[in-house]
């Protein structure tokens, strides 16, 4: 690893004053890694990029002093999380146990316990891609700026079954699968002290636009906080995750369900978002829409698990990330029809 | 001419605990001490007395080797190839040399010398520089020019054998035998990549078959699995012009200091070899390896101490692995069971090294008078694999121990009962009657009648192991004037707590406790200790501790006697105090006694006697006991038939080490071997990138290990198996407790779901392939 100034940053503007991304740096650098200035939020990535010589930055502009980014607090009956808000305290806050438990879920799982306690929401959504061949220096892969993937015709079992085409990774954040079920959106601030909000399904990048970054945030652009708006149907919200194993792992797949149905039980509005099988969090279009309009019973259920393997390009690797991604949909489906949705007339009193 | 040792008759302890306990006579040298009674019947041994470096571990007082920093120390590291194989045409160190802080270069791949010039695997050293800091140290590394020319190179071990592959050994660099690996015959023909065949046969293999009733047959895989210790590989070491002193995390302190005698041509009285704390070895911290020898060399350059300590990432790929095995079974049978032929052809691959049978388990395990095998070892172009935890026979015990379970399916018999009637250890016996109730075998479900998605099974299977004992074992018992107590003993304590053992042995033959025992250990300047692999530290050391510890009281009983008006051999040690045998009121204390000790401190040394009995089999330092270690573990699982997901629910083990010294540092030494068994079962497996030779997953993140989460109920059942062979009785545990794992969990999956998993790990991928449930690729 590499010697750096590191400064405490004590006000947005300042931090804002990083001279680059951490994927521009990477992806320009083609090998030599030296320079520029980027933001630390907890530092586990960073750290991660840089001992594996990813990343030489000449200054870390620490996010930690700035004040009130890391609060999080009730917006009307939904919520704004500060980028800064470590994953336990967001598995552990009690408006978001309360409110949105799939997210407090997600991110009790997210790690190992020490991680979480130092991990921050903003840099979970903004870390980079856990792909083997990304994380080893001798891999200069098409992510970074080289020519190929080298998971194509390599080791896969992890990677991406969907729009894997360019690049096969599958996007790393697992509360990014809840935050988007949740239609979350997310607050930057840039350097002349503007603020941007962008949907979070909208924030991340596929391959096809950009394959060496994951994400639309720009140089100087501090993500400040994501919110997430109370809606009939995020109360009715589930996520269930499958990893290899339970302590410390990442998921072989996630899945949020958030569904809303009327007084009748019928589905009047679905959203399914798979994690881990796609370079960004996946919306189950055809799931959802096989959903809207009936009341969903066991047939209806399994067919929707069938209809969010829609457009599937398994790599040799990874097909057995099929049937282990459809029986979670029809289980996460399942669960959030018992899950009791919040009345309107709660939600109104939470305004 | 010796005369040979005066023996006596004695009548020791004999038997299992629980079925039936009676006595043995045997013949015992005379200056051995008397037979040990039962557990019941002593205060100590046998005692769960607490790790006296406990309190040291867990508040991180405890000195490791990355801890010792002695004054002027220089930090080594070391450059590693890039690829998996190729010849360094050049290598310039000239700009590294000049970086600051540098003050020594050792070139591993010399250009001009064509064995070393080749390097053979992603990770294989190339050079080593030692300077004033690790910053500096790794700077100068990124300074040294090398010119690979890279060469054709294989990484899987099927392609390896197919007769076009890439030659991964020249003439001059393949291993002749018993080199690398553990164990592989000596003076085999290399055809290609493939060393072998190792064959081995008694009775006649094919009028077996034509008696049996009935044939199984299978293949099975296992992966390559990684020692994955807490405490990485370390040491420092410090030449100086009267002598060197080495500080290493070592399975064998009076072997390292062996190596270094024979590869730097000191005498043996002139290197010190020292480990204080040790979190773990598991057979690959048992030699000096090419990182120590770069310690020494660097150091001998510098004249400073030098620290080598090694990242993960090289833990991964160059401190050895529990090699992968292919293996094919035939097995035949009567009707009754009885076996009539067993069928055992093997490919294994060690990497670059040898050693990657499959044991000698199905060999040896249960009664089959025709038999065959044979084993062959695949060079690829990886790190080579060493001893690990039960080298062969845990992928053995994998293959066979389904192989067995499908015998008594075809049987229609149950899987114990087959055991028990192929199987001749009453040890064995006793263990599946123990676990079998224990686990509660008789709700145990027909094969796949579970209903739901997720599926409960429950599976046993058995291990093998023979009972090592380090001939070459010594230590010395000291009695101070103030009735201080020391013991010595080069023995090193790898985590098990071998230490405390020994205070316990020596505190019961003096009637003190175990915590007013000074022990020293890890250190080549006491009387030279056994290895801890094999699973033989506690039978090799603490029959001399005690032997020892008795020589003394001898001594202490004289000057007692003199003080009590008694015959030394009326008097007895209790309480700290020697009183005379069935007369309370004469008494002295142990240190009134010391006091008038003649000479500041007394001691005796003892050295291990032969069991017993005699041995199976001697090998220069080390013997083979009569009786093998047996045990059987019992699994009950659950498996998800949607997502694969395996969770082990309980393990229960069952398992023998002679006599239990120490109950509660035996049951987490078994608890250990079946975390490692169940992290074999479902999770590791290193990765290599065929495009690259490179491991992918080189790092605890994403080689996975067992964590809490995964951690299952596990129920320790230890034997007391009684055999009168030693001053103390007690064999090793370390390695059966880790054979039975993997095929316990693999026969409780089948139980389960009606599928057989033959490869390891039983991923999630895995078992829904086995299942069926993975879709087939479509397009050709
Ligand atoms: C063993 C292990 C297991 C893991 N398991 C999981 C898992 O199961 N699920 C999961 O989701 N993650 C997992 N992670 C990843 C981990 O959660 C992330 O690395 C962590 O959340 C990153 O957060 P951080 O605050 O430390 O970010 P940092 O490392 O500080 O920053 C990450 C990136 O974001 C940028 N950045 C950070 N904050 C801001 C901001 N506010 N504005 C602008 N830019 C910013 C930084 O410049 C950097 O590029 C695991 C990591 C490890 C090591
Ligand atoms: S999947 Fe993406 S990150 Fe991984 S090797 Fe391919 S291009 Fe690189």
């Amino acid at each position: 690893m590499n010697r750096f100034a590191f400064v405490k940053a004590q006000t947005l503007a300042e931090a804002a004053q990083a001279s680059a991304t951490v994927a521009g740096l990477i992806a320009s650098s083609a090998g030599a890694t030296g320079g520029g200035s980027v933001v630390k939020a907890g530092g586990i990535d960073l750290l991660d990029l840089m001992k594996e010589n990813l990343l030489a930055p000449d200054t870390i502009l620490s996010l930690r002093d700035i004040p009130d980014i890391d609060t999080i607090s009730a917006r009307g009956a939904g919520l704004r999380i500060g980028a800064m808000a470590t994953l336990a305290g967001l598995a552990d806050h009690p408006l978001v146990r309360d409110r949105f438990k799939a997210l407090a879920q997600a991110a009790a799982a997210s790690d190992t316990p020490q991680i979480r306690n130092v991990a921050t929401v903003g840099g979970n959504l903004l870390q980079r891609p856990r792909c083997w061949y990304f994380r080893a220096k001798e891999f200069d892969c098409l992510r970074k700026g080289g020519e190929h993937c080298f998971a194509h015709s390599g080791e896969s079992q992890y990677h991406a079954i969907f729009d894997n085409d360019i690049c096969a990774i599958v996007h790393p954040s697992t509360i990014a699968t809840v935050l988007v079920a949740l239609e979350a959106t997310v607050e930057l601030v840039n350097a002349a002290g503007v603020t941007r909000r962008v949907r979070l399904a909208d924030f991340f990048v596929s391959p096809s636009e950009d394959p060496t970054r994951e994400n639309d945030i720009r140089i100087g652009e501090i993500l400040v906080a994501v919110e997430i708006p109370a809606t009939p149907r995020s109360s009715r919200c589930v996520w269930l995750k499958q990893g290899q194993r339970a302590s410390s792992d990442w998921p072989l797949a996630d899945v949020a369900v958030a569904l809303e149905l009327d007084a009748a039980g019928k589905c009047t509005h679905a959203v399914i978002v798979l994690g881990a099988v796609a370079p960004v969090p996946r919306r189950a279009t055809s799931a959802e829409a096989l959903l809207v309009g009936s009341i969903i019973d066991d047939a209806l259920t399994k067919a929707a698990g069938c209809a969010a393997l829609d457009g599937v390009t398994p790599l040799t690797g990874n097909r057995y990330k099929l049937p282990l991604l459809e029986a979670l949909v029809q289980r996460a489906i399942a669960q959030a029809l018992t899950t009791p949705g919040q009345s309107r007339q709660a939600a109104a009193q939470a305004l | 001419m010796i005369d040979a040792p005066a023996m006596r008759t004695e009548h020791f302890p004999f038997g299992i605990k629980g079925a039936g306990l009676g006595t043995v006579q045997r013949q015992v040298p005379s200056d051995e001490p008397p037979p040990l009674p039962p557990n019941a019947e002593l205060v100590q041994i046998g005692k769960p007395a607490h790790r006296q470096n406990g309190r040291a571990k867990v508040t991180g007082a405890i000195r490791y080797t990355v801890d010792v920093t002695p004054e002027g120390m220089l930090n080594g590291m070391i450059l590693r190839s890039p690829f998996p194989h190729a010849r360094v045409r050049a290598i310039d160190v000239d700009d590294a040399a000049r970086c600051p802080g540098v003050r020594a270069i050792v070139i591993v791949a010399k250009p001009d010398d064509p064995h070393s010039a080749v390097v053979r695997y992603v990770g294989a050293p190339v050079a080593a520089v030692a300077a004033a800091s690790m910053a500096a140290a790794a700077e100068a590394l990124a300074l040294i020019r090398v010119d690979y020319e890279p060469m054709p190179f294989v990484v899987d071990m099927d392609e390896a054998r197919a007769p076009d592959a890439p030659p991964v050994h020249d003439k001059m660099s393949a291993p002749a035998g018993h080199a690398s690996g553990f164990p592989a015959a000596a003076g085999l023909p290399i055809v290609g990549n493939i060393r072998g065949p190792a064959i081995a046969r008694r009775g006649d293999l094919a009028m077996g078959f034509a008696e049996a009733d009935v044939t199984v047959e299978g293949e099975f895989r296992t992966s390559v699995q990684t020692h994955c210790c807490m405490e990485p590989h370390a040491i420092v070491a410090d030449w100086r012009t009267d002598g060197l002193t080495v500080h290493m995390s070592t399975q064998f302190t009076a072997g390292v200091r062996q190596e270094l005698a024979k590869e730097f041509g000191l005498p043996l009285n002139r290197i010190r070899v020292v480990v204080d704390g040790m979190g773990g070895g598991f057979g690959s911290k048992s030699s000096l390896g090419n990182y120590g020898r770069l310690a020494v060399q660097l150091s001998r350059e510098a004249h400073s101490p030098v620290r080598v300590i090694l990242d993960r990432k090289e833990e991964q790929t160059d401190a050895g692995n529990r090699p992968a095995v292919l293996q094919y079974l035939r097995v035949g049978a009567k009707r009754d069971g009885s076996l009539t032929a067993l069928e055992a052809l093997s490919y294994g691959t060690a990497g670059i090294a040898l050693g990657a049978s499959a044991g000698n388990f199905a060999q040896s395990i249960y009664a089959c008078a025709n038999f065959e095998s044979a084993h062959n070892d695949v060079f690829i172009n990886a790190g080579p694999g060493c001893a690990m935890r039960g080298p062969g026979n845990t992928p053995g015990a994998f293959a066979l121990e389904q192989m067995i379970d499908e015998l008594a399916e075809r049987l229609a018999v149950d899987p114990l009962a087959l055991r028990d009637k192929i199987d001749a250890s009453p040890v064995r016996h006793e263990e599946r009657r123990l676990g079998a109730a224990r686990i509660g075998w008789d709700r145990r479900h027909a094969t796949g009648a579970d209903a739901g998605t997720v599926k409960r099974g429950v599976g046993m299977a058995q291990s093998m192991w023979g009972a090592n004992v380090q001939t070459n074992a010594a230590c010395e018992v000291r009695v101070m004037r103030d009735g201080g107590v020391q013991i010595l003993s080069s023995v090193q304590d790898i985590g098990t707590g071998i230490g405390t053992v020994l205070a316990q042995v020596v505190a019961e033959v003096m009637g003190l406790r175990p915590e007013d025992i000074d022990v020293r250990i890890g250190d080549t300047d006491f009387p030279a200790g056994p290895p801890s692999y094999g699973s033989r530290t506690t039978a090799s050391i603490t029959p001399p501790a005690r032997t020892a510890a008795w020589r003394v009281m001898q001594m202490m009983f004289a000057e007692a006697a003199l003080a009590l008006n008694a015959g030394a051999g009326e008097l007895i040690a209790r309480g700290g105090r020697i009183y005379v045998a069935g007369d309370d009121k004469r008494s002295i204390g142990f240190c009134d006694v010391a006091a008038h000790l003649r000479t500041d401190r007394i001691s005796a040394t003892a050295s291990r006697a032969d069991d017993y009995g005699g041995y199976r089999r001697s090998m220069q330092d080390a013997a083979l006991a009569q009786q093998d270690l047996g045990g059987a573990q019992f699994a009950e699982v659950t498996v998800d038939t949607e997502t694969g997901l395996i969770r082990v629910e309980r393990v229960v083990a069952v398992q023998d080490c002679g006599r239990p010294m120490n109950p509660m540092l035996t049951e987490s030494q078994v608890q250990g071997g079946v975390l490692m068994g169940l992290s074999y079962a479902l999770f590791e497996e290193r990765i290599i990138d065929r495009g690259t030779g490179r491991i992918v997953n080189a790092n605890l993140e994403q080689y996975k290990l067992v964590g809490s989460r995964e951690t299952p109920a596990i129920d320790v059942i230890l034997l007391e198996n009684y055999q009168g062979r030693s001053a103390t009785d007690a064999y090793g545990v370390a390695e059966p407790a880790n054979i039975a794992t993997a095929p316990a969990i693999a026969n409780a999956v089948y139980n389960a779901i009606g599928v057989r998993l033959r490869s390891l790990p039983m991923t999630p991928a895995a078992v829904l392939m086995a299942l069926g449930k993975v879709p087939a690729e479509t397009q050709p």
